[in-house]
C-alpha cells in the first residue's frame, strides 16, 4: 500500500470553490476519515485521487509518483460507493472475481478463486459466494461492494460513505468490519463520511473539511478534546457543544475570547448561575436537559433517572471550557 | 384537544395481516409515537386513525366518539406526510390559507390565523414568497403551517423528518417537539428511528410483525423492556443478551452461567430450559479480578466514552465505559454487572420473566 499526498490541491465547478488549497497526508497504512457536511469537498477530495475528476492546480501523488496526469485506471486505486453497484445476473463469486478479470490485471484463474476466497472469509460471506447478487440482503450486497475493492491489493482504498444507506444495526456491525479488516490487511484508507461516529470509531486520523478547505487533521481523541475552530467543535460530540458568549459561566476567558465552548459533560450542576430547565429527554442510557440560562439554550447531561421537569431551576457552571475568537479560531 | 383510544384494532390487506389486535390510548395533548421497523405495521396503523385506512375490526375513539368507519374529513384530524406536498404554483401565505378558504372562512378571519401560524412557526417573512425557493426547513415550516392552521383535534405526523439529512434531522426534531409544548396538540408520530422516538415522544408503542410489543415511557421501555425485540431495538449499542440454560424458581435473585453466579432482581415467576441474561452497555463494567471474565475485541472511542465489545463464554458482549479507562484489544478483562438493571427473558418466546425489576410494567 502506499501514502497519498495532496499539495495545494483546488478545484471548482463554475463559480463553486470545491476545494482550496487542500494540503493532505494519508500516511501508508493509516485509515483517514474525512468527515465534514454536505457540499464541504469530502467527495470531490476522493473523486480527485480516483482520477475521477481532474485539478485545477496542485498535485496529487500516491506512493510518491505525482499521478496528475495518469488515467482512473493507472493510478491502481480502488473506490467504493454509497450506491453499491453489482452485477445482479452474477453470482457473488462472479461479482467478487471481476475486478481482476479485468484486461490490465490479467490475473490467472488459481489466483482470482484464492482472493476471492480470502476475501469472502474477511467479510464473513464464505457461505453466500455461489448466491446470485439479486438473492442477497442489504447489508450483505454492501459487503459484496466493498469486497470488489478487496480483492485488489492497490495503492489506496477509496471509500465514499459506504454505509449510509444502511440501517443503524448493520451500520454498527460493518463499522467494527471494516475497522478489522483495515487492521488485519494493513491497508491505506480514505473514508469520507458525515456521521460523526463513523470518524470517531474507525479513524486512525480525522481531517475535518468546511467548505473545501481542511480545517483540522489528528486523530478523533485530538479533534474531541481539542478542537482548533468552533466550527470543529460543533462536528464532533452528541449533544452538540454548548457555545455561548464568554462570561456568562465561566470568568476566566483569556484576551480575545469571545465564546466558550463547554460540552455538555462539561457543565457542573449544583454551582454556579441559575437556569430554567425547559425540556428533559430520557433516552435510557442518559438524560438530556435543556436549559434556558438568560436569553441562552444550554444543553446537558444528567443522571438517566433524573426527576427534574420543566420549569425548575437549577445551578450550572463551566468545566474544562474552550475558548474562541470572534471569528471562531481557538483561544488558549 | 383530544384523547384517542385504539381499542383491538386489526387490519388485514387479503391474506396479510397488517395490524393484529392492537391497543393503546394516546392521552390528551401527547405526543405519541408509533415506533418499529419498516413492515412492522405503524403505518397502517396511523392512517387508520387518520381514516385513511378502515380496520378490519376494532374501535377507534376520538374524544369517547367512535370514528373507525368515518371519512377522514369527518375526523378533525390533520396528517402531515414524509413528503411535504404544497402546492407549487401558490405562495407561502396562499398555501397556508388553502385549507381555511376551501372551508368558506372570511377571509379578514384566514388574514388573522395565518398571521398567527407565521408566527408560530417563525416564517412571518417569507409569507409572500412562492414555494419554489424556499430551502427545505421552510418547506416543511409551511407544511406543518398548513396543517396547524386547521386547529385540528389532533396531528398524524408519518415520519416527517425521514428525508432529511440528520444534522437538519435533528434541528427540526427539536422544533416540533418545541412547536408541540407551545400549543400542546395531540400527535401521533410515526418513526422508525429509535432515537428519535425516545428523543420526541411522551410515550412510546413499539410494534413489530402486525404487534405491539410494548406501550409505554421512553424510560420505562428502556429499562424494562417487554420483550427481546424491544430490548435490542431500543439502546444503541442495544442490551447485551448472554444465553445460558437452567432452572428458576420465584424469589430467584442469583442466576448461573457456566458456573459463575450472577445477581438480578427478584423473580416473580419460575422457569426452565433456555434463557436469556439481559443487561444493558452502560450496566457493565470493565474490572481487573472479578470471576466472569472475556477477551477484549475491538474498542471504539465515541468522545466521553468508548464502547468496548468482549468475548464471553455466554457470547459477544459490548460495554459503555468512560473513555479514560485503558482498554487493549486482545486483553482479558473481568466483567461486573449491576444486578438491579438485569432483564431475564425466555429464549423460545422472546418475553421478558417477572421480576422486582419490571413488575407491575409488564401485564401478562
Amino acid at each position: 500500500m502506499a501514502e497519498v499526498q495532496l499539495s495545494n490541491v483546488s478545484k471548482s465547478f463554475g463559480k463553486t470553490n470545491a476545494l482550496i488549497d487542500m494540503d493532505l497526508t494519508v500516511p501508508d497504512g493509516a485509515f483517514v476519515v474525512l468527515l465534514g457536511p454536505t457540499g464541504a469537498g469530502k467527495t470531490t477530495t476522493l473523486r480527485l485521487i480516483a482520477g475521477l475528476e481532474t485539478a485545477d492546480t496542485g498535485e496529487i501523488r500516491i506512493g510518491g509518483d505525482v499521478v496528475n496526469g495518469l488515467t482512473p485506471s493507472q493510478r491502481d486505486v480502488a473506490m467504493v460507493f454509497q450506491q453499491y453497484s453489482l452485477y445482479p445476473h452474477m453470482t457473488v463469486r462472479e461479482n467478487l472475481a471481476f475486478p481482476l478479470r479485468s484486461p490490465i490485471l490479467k490475473t490467472p484463474e488459481a489466483e482470482i478463486a484464492n482472493l476471492v476466497q480470502r476475501v469472502a472469509d474477511v467479510l464473513h460471506i464464505p457461505d453466500k459466494l455461489d448466491n446470485k447478487a439479486t438473492e442477497l440482503s442489504g447489508g450483505e450486497m454492501q459487503r459484496v461492494s466493498i469486497g470488489r475493492a478487496l480483492v485488489r491489493d492497490p495503492q489506496v482504498y477509496l471509500m465514499d460513505e459506504p454505509l449510509s444507506s444502511l440501517d443503524a444495526k448493520l451500520r454498527a456491525d460493518l463499522r467494527l468490519e471494516l475497522k478489522r479488516i483495515h487492521a488485519e490487511l494493513a491497508a491505506t484508507l480514505l473514508y469520507v463520511t458525515h456521521d460523526q461516529i463513523e470518524a470517531l470509531t474507525m479513524a486512525s486520523h480525522v481531517g475535518v473539511l468546511d467548505h473545501g478547505r481542511l480545517v483540522q487533521f489528528g486523530n478523533p481523541r485530538e479533534i474531541y478534546e481539542n478542537p482548533n475552530t468552533a466550527y470543529v467543535a460543533a462536528r464532533l460530540g452528541q449533544p452538540r457543544i454548548n457555545l455561548l458568549p464568554v462570561g456568562l459561566l465561566e470568568d476566566d476567558a483569556p484576551p480575545g475570547a469571545a465564546r466558550v465552548g463547554l460540552r455538555p459533560e462539561n457543565i457542573r450542576q449544583g454551582d454556579g448561575r441559575d437556569a430554567t430547565v425547559t425540556r428533559v429527554e430520557h433516552l435510557g442510557d442518559q438524560t438530556r436537559l435543556h436549559l434556558k440560562l438568560g436569553n441562552h439554550d444550554v444543553v446537558t447531561l444528567t443522571d438517566p433517572h433524573s426527576t427534574l421537569a420543566p420549569g425548575e431551576i437549577l445551578r450550572i457552571a463551566a468545566q474544562n471550557p474552550i475558548f474562541f475568537d470572534a471569528e471562531g479560531n481557538r483561544v488558549t | 384537544m383530544a384523547e384517542i383510544v385504539v381499542q383491538n384494532v386489526r387490519k388485514e390487506f387479503g391474506d396479510f395481516v397488517a395490524v393484529r389486535e392492537s391497543s393503546f390510548t394516546v392521552g390528551d395533548g401527547e405526543f405519541f409515537m408509533l415506533l418499529g421497523p419498516s413492515g412492522c405495521g405503524k403505518t397502517t396503523t396511523l392512517r387508520m386513525i387518520a381514516g385513511l385506512e378502515l380496520p378490519t375490526s376494532g374501535e377507534i375513539y376520538l374524544d369517547g366518539e367512535e370514528i373507525s368507519q368515518q371519512p377522514p374529513s369527518e375526523r378533525d384530524i390533520a396528517f402531515v406526510f414524509q413528503m411535504f406536498a404544497l402546492y407549487p404554483h401558490m405562495n407561502v401565505r396562499k398555501n397556508i390559507s388553502y385549507p381555511l378558504v376551501s372551508q368558506g372562512m372570511p377571509r379578514a378571519q384566514v388574514r388573522e390565523k395565518v398571521a398567527e401560524v407565521a408566527r408560530i412557526l417563525g416564517i412571518g417573512d417569507i409569507l409572500d414568497r412562492p414555494v419554489g425557493g424556499l430551502s427545505g426547513g421552510d418547506r416543511q415550516r409551511v407544511a406543518l403551517g398548513r396543517a396547524i392552521v386547521r386547529e385540528p383535534k389532533a396531528f398524524m405526523m408519518d415520519e416527517p423528518l425521514g428525508a432529511l439529512d440528520a444534522e437538519f434531522r435533528e434541528r427540526m426534531a427539536e422544533e416540533l417537539r418545541a412547536l408541540h409544548d407551545r400549543m400542546g396538540a395531540t400527535t401521533v408520530y410515526v418513526t422508525h428511528d429509535q432515537l428519535e422516538a425516545m428523543q420526541m415522544g411522551d410515550k412510546i408503542v413499539v410494534m413489530n410483525n402486525a404487534v405491539v410489543e410494548q406501550f409505554g415511557t421512553p424510560q420505562e421501555i428502556y429499562d424494562k423492556p417487554a420483550t427481546m425485540f424491544v430490548a435490542d431495538f431500543i439502546g444503541s449499542p442495544p442490551m447485551n443478551f448472554l444465553g445460558f440454560s437452567g432452572t428458576l424458581a420465584s424469589g430467584d435473585t442469583v442466576a448461573e452461567l457456566g458456573g459463575h453466579q450472577m445477581a438480578m432482581p427478584e423473580l416473580r415467576e419460575s422457569v426452565a430450559g433456555n434463557l436469556v441474561f439481559g443487561v444493558r452497555p452502560e450496566h457493565i463494567q470493565l474490572v481487573t479480578d472479578g470471576s466472569y471474565r472475556g477477551e477484549v475485541l475491538a474498542t471504539e472511542y465515541l468522545g466521553t466514552t468508548q464502547v468496548v465489545t468482549i468475548r464471553t463464554p455466554n457470547g459477544e458482549v459490548k460495554a459503555r465505559i468512560n473513555s479514560d479507562q485503558p482498554v487493549k484489544m486482545g486483553e482479558a478483562v473481568g466483567l461486573a454487572f449491576n444486578p438491579a438493571t438485569v432483564t431475564l427473558f425466555d429464549e423460545g418466546t422472546g418475553r421478558a420473566l417477572r421480576s422486582s425489576l419490571n413488575e407491575g410494567v409488564l401485564h401478562g
